[in-house]
């Protein structure tokens, strides 16, 4: 029977009611006292020299207030860059600077030039079209390759040259790596492309900067998924505002999936520019604008060698990635490629030796950062697809292959310096057989084939890495912050709490989930507890919500701070029961003597804590209010299994998606309902890599998919219904509610299911395909087949 | 400057506005009815989506002088009298048929122009009705569901989790 409340309860989103009612509040819906607006320009060449910017007659436009170029800026901090990765020789990463607005260079189509401050938008934009701008263009480097070598135009003059690190992982089992490979008894190899995406949250990104000339604080709301953070970087490191003077407040936000994570110069300048003119200064970055200033994800080029025994044992595995930076380095960005991509190549099997390099690369491009996943789903599709080729050449059944190599005792330390705590992955493979009807599989494809249609079937598996920690050791690995979560707890006098957490909603449903939570722990209603994230005035120091860490962090945050609470609370309850207070039980929102029918009721205990007549004061503070900080042990390790079916139009290449099933293990559930939709939207996320979405620059650096007409989001009539189930659960043994995180596990798990479906409808029909890079339009898939 | 008036949600509506303003600039900036969304420039997405004169119109494509004497609805006028949810409304809460909530304003007008041109839509309909609203976070399956729930259909036997 399933609950009604509480941990497990498919309980309806309170979020809901204001955002079905036009009653959500985003940060465009944000308008101030005063505002001003501000027009970004934008480059429209990918790389130059900036001769000139006359501004004269911009100036004089109606109703422009300021007009601010890279002039303005000198001897502001630049953009920083939040992690350091050290190279295969020991040495730091490259790391050029990143200017609020160009310095007299531009680096990328989109990079910000000027900025126009006016009394309207229109005005803005209108004068933003009368800047007069000379920029001698230089030759653009797009391709990775060709920026490695010798003599290619440098993205950035004061560097050695366009490569930002070359890793290597773990670089002391490279020769034990080499070695196997020697002796295995069958190789397989794959170049692949993990194709660059956007990652087009619905709501495109907004700033406003409002300065109090009264306080002299400054205010910056915007559409961030960790407000903190962005408090943070843009006071110590571009603006020197100390975090006393400065609140970040992000509202609702309508959807990030990495994308809103980063420090953007847009946020700052809003900020400095408030400052500057006394009056509340306003961004709203058109769709356009998003397409080539938000950090793209993926982007990586990746040879990958699978090295087997006899038995079919992976024996060893190999890879070399080219990881686009883009023309700066994003806030995140060269964490993703190596510490949550390389870590992750045992995947769900018992290889023993292996060994990752990455050669992260400057470009003319906009930066590249974590897109949902961020660095899993490449680590996962390249393993996946390999796995796939392998029995193929081997002519063996690709779920068997797999099975056979699968990890099956926990705790498991791969040899890329992670332990999987827990883990049943023949459970999840078993349940994704059954909600798949593989076995229904061959009377499906005869089906097909009666239409004139070819279908196949493709099936992998994932592991994922998420809440990111402990802060120790990913300061070890170059972090340069921690990856704790916080969250405060706040008792009113009459019983309903407020829970303050530093994780962020955007899409994800905290509200009611993490509100599941602390009423479970007390035994109170739902109702009595509200969720208070996304303000730095609120909300104590948070890491905010990416790497499907929030409940696995910020939800154990939120246990412990609660577990403060109700060990109080309990010490109020035993003086008013004149108990001891290790007999004192919580149960159903009343504390109870144990063996007595002697109880007191929790708003009574809540009451004595603020109304203290009756109350031990010499031996405890009055009130109810506790914080926590909790920096996890270990990352948790969500696995799975998916199945993708395919129907191939032989005439014109065209795939469709016939059927999808996902099998995941994320441990506990606290909102099945809530975790079924993230799964959903993962799905559809990974199908549109595979099917559909791809960023494309052509050889000057122009970035031809810059808006909806011609990058494709996938479309209520490119996907099909799916079927997923998350009742295979092992819970995480190392935080106290058993959970492990679902966000981003949709997206890292389709992709290659789809690939290798259609590979095996193209192979069905006797074509000699072993690979199509993604997206597979239709186009690729004729060629591929013809 | 011009001055349009209209009525919105069944309420009289005036303010003026330049040649270029866009219906969706005259609800969001002038008229503070910030329900209506605006999540492109290319009339790709329909967060933006309204009603006009009964009309289903992405309001980021109409000038507001084009709708000067028009009735136009949005979604702050879908709820009951009560203030309770309507049916569609309902249905995409129990269905979980949102996330974000920045696409649903274009989602519910939608599915309303959808069930009120066809009560009981197939699963192949809805998907093709909705090919101009863009919803990032579901992978649209719940809000397939919850279209089809708020026509009356049965959806736990056609849509299994």
């Amino acid at each position: 029977m399933p609950k009604d409340g509480g941990i497990g309860a498919s309980s309806k989103r309170r979020e809901d009611v204001r955002f079905l009612t036009g009653n959500g509040k985003y940060t465009d819906d944000i308008n101030l006292r005063g505002q001003t607006y501000v027009h970004f320009l934008r480059s429209d060449i990918a790389h130059g020299t900036i001769s000139s910017i006359d501004t004269t007659a911009a100036a004089a436009m109606p109703g422009v207030i300021r007009i601010f170029t890279g002039a303005d800026f000198e001897g502001v901090g630049g953009i920083p860059c939040g992690w350091q990765v050290t190279d295969k020789h020991g040495d730091p990463m490259q790391e050029p600077a990143h200017p609020v607005l160009a310095q007299g260079k531009v680096r990328h189509v989109g990079e910000p030039i000027a900025a126009v401050v006016a009394e309207t938008a229109a005005q803005a934009r209108d004068a933003a079209e009368a800047i007069e701008l000379d920029i001698a263009e230089l030759p653009a480097v797009v391709d990775m390759k060709a920026a490695l070598e010798d003599g290619s135009t440098k993205v950035h003059d004061d560097l050695t040259s366009n490569l930002c690190y070359d890793w290597g992982f773990v670089e002391e089992n490279k020769g034990a790596v080499d070695k196997a490979f020697e002796e295995a008894a069958h190789v397989t190899s794959l170049e692949l492309v993990n194709n660059r995406l956007v990652a087009n949250p619905m709501e495109p990104r907004v700033a406003v900067g409002d300065y109090d000339k009264s306080s002299d604080d400054s205010t910056l709301y915007t559409t961030s998924q960790n407000p903190h953070v962005i408090r943070l970087l843009m006071g110590a490191f571009v603006l020197g505002i100390p975090e006393h003077k400065l609140r970040v407040v992000a509202p609702d936000v309508g959807g990030g999936f990495g994308t809103k994570i980063f420090h953007y110069a847009e946020e700052a300048f809003c900020t400095f520019a408030s400052k500057q003119l006394n009056r509340p200064v306003k961004w709203t970055s058109s769709r356009s604008e998003a397409f080539m200033s938000d950090a793209h994800g993926r982007d990586h080029v990746t040879k990958i060698e699978l090295a087997l025994d006899a038995e079919n044992n992976f024996t060893a595995l190999r890879t070399e990635t080219y990881a686009n930076m883009g023309a700066y380095l994003s806030t995140f960005a060269p964490s993703v490629p190596t510490w949550l991509h390389g870590t992750l190549m045992a995947g769900n099997y018992k290889t023993p030796l292996i060994y990752v390099n990455v050669k992260a690369v400057f470009t003319n491009t906009v930066p590249v950062d974590a897109y949902r996943g961020a660095g899993r789903p490449e680590a996962t599709f390249q393993l996946e697809r390999v796995v796939d080729k392998a029995a193929m050449e081997l002519g063996v059944d690709p779920i068997a292959l797999r099975r056979q190599n699968f990890i099956t005792e926990f705790p498991y330390a791969t040899p890329v310096a992670v332990e999987y705590d827990t883990g049943d992955y023949h459970g999840t493979m078993d349940k994704l057989e059954e909600i798949a009807d593989l076995s229904g599989f061959e009377a499906r494809r005869k089906e097909s084939e009666a239409k004139g249609m070819l279908r196949g079937l493709g099936v992998n598996c994932y592991i994922e890495a998420c809440g990111i920690a402990p802060s120790n050791l990913v300061g070890q690995l170059g972090a340069r912050a921690g990856l704790y979560e916080s969250a405060t707890v706040r008792v009113n006098a009459t019983g309903g709490l407020v829970v303050m957490t530093g994780s962020h909603s955007h899409g994800q449903g905290h509200e009611t989930s993490f509100a599941q939570v602390v009423a479970e722990m007390i035994g109170i209603d739902e109702s009595m507890v509200e969720i208070v994230h996304g303000d730095t005035a609120k909300t104590p120091m948070g890491m905010g919500t990416y790497g499907s860490r929030s409940i696995a962090v910020g939800g154990s945050a939120m246990v412990r701070a609660t577990e403060k609470i109700i060990n109080k609370a309990k010490k109020i309850a035993a003086h008013l029961l004149e108990a001891s207070e290790g007999d004192i039980e919580l149960k159903d929102g009343a504390f109870s003597v144990a063996g007595t029918d002697k109880s007191v009721a929790w708003g009574d205990v809540t009451l004595a804590a603020y109304v203290p007549h009756n109350y031990p004061l010499e031996d405890i503070e009055p009130g109810l209010e506790e914080t926590a900080f909790y920096d996890p042990a270990n990352f948790t390790y969500p696995s799975g299994a998916y199945a993708c079916e395919v129907e191939v139009d032989p005439d014109t290449g065209k795939v469709t998606i016939a059927r999808f099933a996902a099998a995941d293990d994320f441990g506990n559930i606290i909102n099945p309902m809530i975790v079924t939709g993230q799964v959903h939207g993962g799905i559809a996320q990974g199908i549109g890599q595979a099917l559909l979405e791809g960023a494309a620059y052509d050889e000057n650096g122009q970035l031809l998919t810059g808006s909806y007409m011609d990058y494709a989001m996938p479309r209520a009539d490119d996907l099909p219904f799916y079927s997923v189930d998350h009742s295979s659960q092992t819970p995480c043994t190392h935080n106290p509610l058993g959970v492990k995180g679902c966000g981003e596990a949709g997206a890292i798990g389709s992709p290659p299911a789809v690939v290798n479906a259609v590979v095996d409808a193209l192979r069905s029909a006797g074509k000699d395909v072993t690979h199509i890079d993604m997206p597979l339009s239709p186009a690729r898939v004729w060629d591929a087949m013809n | 400057m011009a001055q349009v008036s209209m009525t919105v949600n069944g309420t009289a509506a005036s303010g003026e506005v330049e040649g270029r303003t866009l219906l969706s600039s005259f609800l969001r900036d002038t008229l503070e009815m910030t329900g209506t969304h605006v999540g492109c420039d290319t009339s790709q997405c329909g967060a933006c989506t309204v009603h006009v004169n009964g009309t289903l119109v992405k309001s980021c494509t109409m000038l507001a002088m084009e709708a000067d004497g028009a009735e136009v609805s949005t979604i702050e006028g879908q709820a009951n009298a009560d203030g309770s949810l309507n049916v569609i409304q309902q249905a995409f809460q129990d269905h979980h048929g949102l996330q974000c909530g920045f696409c649903t304003p274009g989602m519910v007008m939608t599915a309303a122009a959808l069930l009120k041109e066809n009560p009981k839509p197939s699963e192949a309909e809805v998907r093709t009705y909705l090919e101009g609203n863009i919803c990032r976070c579901t992978g649209y399956h719940n809000i397939v569901k919850a279209i089809m729930a708020a026509s009356g259909q049965d959806v736990a036997a056609i849509a299994a989790e």
